[in-house]
């Protein structure tokens, strides 16, 4: 009987270590170059469900999130700003979403990276 | 972080353009440090051959490329630069010698007053350069230059400065010092003078019906003060004021960092006013002698990686002022017939905690705990009215702020306890009263990051004397094209009010006090309750090649009960509960441009309908210009070595003309005309910056010398019938002028 319960309370408890979090923090890189950029990432990122926090740092190219994994992945958000035009790791842009974006958001030119961006 | 975004996403439309013109001015540093014209220096787009030279006062101009943004600047002997063009004038351009390895920053500052095209609310965020333009000896002068508040003078013998805003004197403002309140209750006079100009770092002044997180008893507005943090603040600040009336100022700040968390600051304050003056001869002194000690000591604890944020204060002051006649003494007049005069001593001691912690793993969650207490004692006599009041005030905050599925929908809620209690002696009668009162609140903020957004705020109420109620207040901001801010509000308020304390000038006139109470809970009388409802329009733009701003506001508040102050009969002073309309309309237009290169003029014309149902009729608030027209200049040279520079700055208001209350009853001799005459008052200000450590500046203040004749009713005979300091409409004091200086490390 007493195996049992622990049994079922190892179980229970591998069981929330396993679950999808609620807060999930999570991490990954975005390409892009400017305070556009910057507004069209998280407003992308922060309109999907499941997405509560999104941030993009322009210098370090850094995008962090706090998501619901319950109700969102990692990759369909890389999908969804993809589809905004910004790349990140296996997921790229499409190219006709890409050409309409401003020049300077063009950042797939490394000479756009010299423009001045103001600061942000 | 926040205003260079600002700035940025101000000038991201600009460069989408491509018709500007960019230009700028290139200079250099002579041997003695002072900027002199580069001339024939080459201005060329980067990697282009499209570029031009500069002329002869090293100004040039050339058609902005929107594919290239970065403009070369070179010249013989100089290190060539190339700058980022993000904005249509450059300004100065400084270029150094090729043996001089000092990096070229091109930057504009940030404006002192800001209005922001982003946040909900209408603030308008003061930093404390706008507070070194004015004399600025504490918080009631350093509205001076500030048009959104006026700044007026209680009566002409207390000189109380005292502020409205929206045609509403400030007990319908709520004052908090870093977000609790203060001046309220028996400090709503003199409190704004108990904070000293230099310990505060910023102030935020919000236009209509506020926030419910701080209580409900703001009407027409919610001004907050910053005060100087210990943690970022400079480790000695030192400043020394003398004016030709004898008043001189002592303030400084001396901050330590114990650990790279942990600061403590301790800040003081001494004032001395020794000028007997008495300049228009009616035997009254024309400002009060007075002299304050104020302590303040500070402790702040940040810690980002734990997320824990702490204060403590604890703060000290005592007030004394002496007023009267000239040749009135204390020891051995004071509440006699020889001569008139009076006294009023103040010691308060104000404690206040703050807690704050961010989840770190949650940056949008946080929650605050705020908790204050405060004594204040005023014994005071004018003439032969005896008045003292002890007001024990204990307030605590508890706020939470999440999100609702995303930041798209943030939320703050908490609860709240106040309880202070009154005890006031008024000649014979003694009142007291103590309010009690627990409160929770919610407020929603919804962005939908294209353009829209809102706060709705309700908070539910239980209070001893104002019973149960709810408080609703709501903000709306939309952008309606670029750059172009339209925004809206409505908000309740309600509060008791303080008769005595906030109409503390009746006591230096012969006026009888009749207080018409019908038996509620506050004198007698009931409580008052008023809706606001406003809007707002900003537009910013460029104009020739600078910004300008354009904004216009209306706000109307109503009054559902007030407590109306009748001055109508010369005889008394009565007060009543609001029976029939009292409104208050006010509009604002600003301009603010920049017209020369670090030249500014801000100009505001506001407009006031004031009016109230007295028992006598419905007439215009007394002692409220109808218009003021506000102008300030100001002008700044570029910054040489170690900040170095000058700073001019000229304000002159407007002032309409004011109904002054009913004087018919009176003999001829005392009756005044039944509108005062507009006029104008006029300030100025010199600074010398002679490094970032040091500056001394010079000033004047009414310089144009108006003064109201005979600003006191039957001065030669202060205990007869007719005597009343009360209708006063301009200035007592003549032209004052200051000096003084200020050392920071």
């Amino acid at each position: 009987m007493k195996t049992t319960l622990l049994t079922l309370l190892a179980l229970v408890v591998m069981g929330i270590g396993h679950a999808q979090e609620k807060n999930k923090s999570v991490s990954f890189e975005v390409k892009g170059n400017c305070g556009m950029c910057k507004s069209r990432i998280e407003k992308t990122a922060i309109k999907m469900k499941g997405v509560k926090f999104a941030t993009w740092n322009a210098d370090t190219k850094a995008f962090e999130a706090i998501i619901d994994e319950r109700k969102c992945s990692i990759n369909d958000i890389k999908k969804q700003i993809a589809e905004v035009g910004h790349d990140s790791e296996g997921f790229t842009a499409p190219q006709e979403v890409y050409d309409n974006l401003p020049e300077c958001c063009k950042y797939r030119d490394p000479e756009t990276q010299k423009m001045d961006h103001g600061k942000h | 972080m926040r205003f260079p975004l600002v700035t940025f996403l101000l000038f991201i439309n600009v460069l989408s353009y491509s018709q500007f013109q960019v230009s700028g001015r290139v200079l250099e540093y002579s041997e003695k440090g002072k900027t002199i014209p580069v001339a024939n220096a080459s201005v060329y787009w980067l990697s282009s051959t499209i570029g031009t030279t500069t002329d002869f006062e090293g100004n040039f101009n050339t058609p902005y490329q929107s594919n290239i943004r970065q403009l070369v600047i070179s010249s013989m002997g100089y290190r060539s630069d190339t700058i980022p063009v993000n904005r249509p004038n450059l300004g100065n351009i400084v270029l150094y010698p090729n043996v001089v390895l000092d990096e070229v920053v091109v930057e504009k500052e940030v404006a002192p007053i800001q209005k922001s095209l982003f946040k909900v609310q209408n603030v308008v965020a003061v930093d404390s350069r706008e507070m070194l333009k004015a004399a600025c000896c504490n918080l009631s002068e350093s509205f001076e230059t500030n048009p959104t508040v006026d700044v007026n003078v209680s009566d002409a013998i207390l000189g109380a400065k005292q502020i409205q805003m929206l045609g509403l004197n400030s007990p319908y403002l709520m004052f908090t010092q870093e977000n609790m309140p203060s001046i309220r209750g028996a400090s709503q006079v003199f409190g704004l003078s108990f904070t000293p100009g230099s310990w505060i770092e910023s102030i935020q002044i919000t236009k209509g019906a506020g926030s419910v997180l701080n209580g409900f008893e703001s009407i027409s507005g919610h001004i907050n003060t910053e005060l100087m943090k210990p943690l970022i603040d400079k480790r000695f600040f030192l400043n020394m004021y003398a004016n030709n009336y004898e008043r001189y100022e002592f303030n400084s700040r001396f901050n330590h960092n114990i650990t790279d968390e942990l600061g403590v600051g301790l800040y003081v304050h001494a004032n001395l006013r020794n000028g007997h003056i008495d300049d228009n001869g009616d035997s009254f002194l024309d400002t009060p002698l007075a002299n304050q000690v104020n302590l303040m000591n500070r402790w702040q604890y940040l810690n980002p990686e734990n997320g824990w944020v702490a204060y403590a204060n604890i703060q000290y002051l005592a007030d004394d002022k002496e007023m009267g006649q000239t040749d009135f003494d204390p020891d051995t007049d004071k509440l006699t017939t020889n001569a008139w005069g009076s006294e009023i001593n103040t010691s308060r001691l104000d404690l206040s905690a703050k807690l704050g912690y961010v989840f770190p793993d949650l940056p949008y969650q946080s929650f605050g705990f705020q908790t204050a207490y405060s004594t204040h004692d005023q014994d005071s006599y004018y003439g032969l009215n005896l008045y003292d009041i002890n007001h024990k005030s204990f307030y605590s905050n508890l706020i939470f702020n999440s999100i609702i599925g995303s930041t798209q929908h943030k939320f703050k809620t908490g609860v709240s306890y106040t309880h202070d209690t009154f005890g006031e002696m008024v000649n014979t009668t003694a009142y007291g009263r103590t309010d009690n009162s627990v409160g929770a609140f919610f407020e929603y903020t919804f962005d939908n990051l294209e353009g829209l957004g809102f706060e709705a705020g309700l908070r539910a109420d239980h209070h001893n004397n104002l019973g149960n109620f709810l408080t609703p207040r709501f903000h709306l901001r939309y952008s309606l094209w670029d750059k172009a801010t339209f925004r809206a509000s409505f908000g309740r308020g309600k509060r008791g009010a303080n008769i005595f304390a906030e109409n503390q000038q009746l006591f230096a006139s012969s006026r009888q006090i009749v207080i018409d109470g019908t038996g509620g809970n506050y004198y007698g009388l009931d409580s008052e309750k008023a809706w606001n409802y406003g809007v707002s329009f900003i537009q910013k733009l460029y104009v020739w090649n600078r910004v300008l701003d354009f904004s216009v506001d209306f706000y109307r508040t109503q009054f559902e009960d007030q407590i109306v102050v009748d001055w109508e009969n010369p005889r008394e002073i009565s007060f009543y509960n609001l029976e029939g309309k009292s409104y208050s309309n006010s509009l604002q237009v600003d301009l603010n441009y920049e017209v020369l290169q670090d030249f500014h003029l801000r100009s505001t014309y506001k407009f006031f309908d004031v009016a109230t149902d007295y028992t006598s009729g419905t007439l215009d608030k007394p002692l409220q210009p109808s218009y003021r027209f506000f102008v300030n200049l100001s002008y700044e040279t570029p910054k040489v070595r170690e900040g170095a520079q000058w700073r001019f700055d000229f304000t002159t208001n407007w002032l309409g003309r004011q109904r002054l209350p009913n004087t018919t009853a009176n003999p001829e001799e005392f009756q005044l005309p039944s509108h005062s005459s507009s006029y104008m008052l006029m300030n100025a200000q010199v600074t010398k910056v002679f490094s970032n450590k040091f500056e001394c500046y010079v000033g004047g203040e009414n310089m144009g010398n108006f003064t109201q004749d005979s600003p006191i009713l039957s001065s030669n005979d202060p205990f007869g019938t007719y005597f009343d300091s009360t209708l006063l409409y301009a200035p007592v004091l003549r032209s004052t002028y200051y000096a003084g200086f200020r050392y920071k490390i």
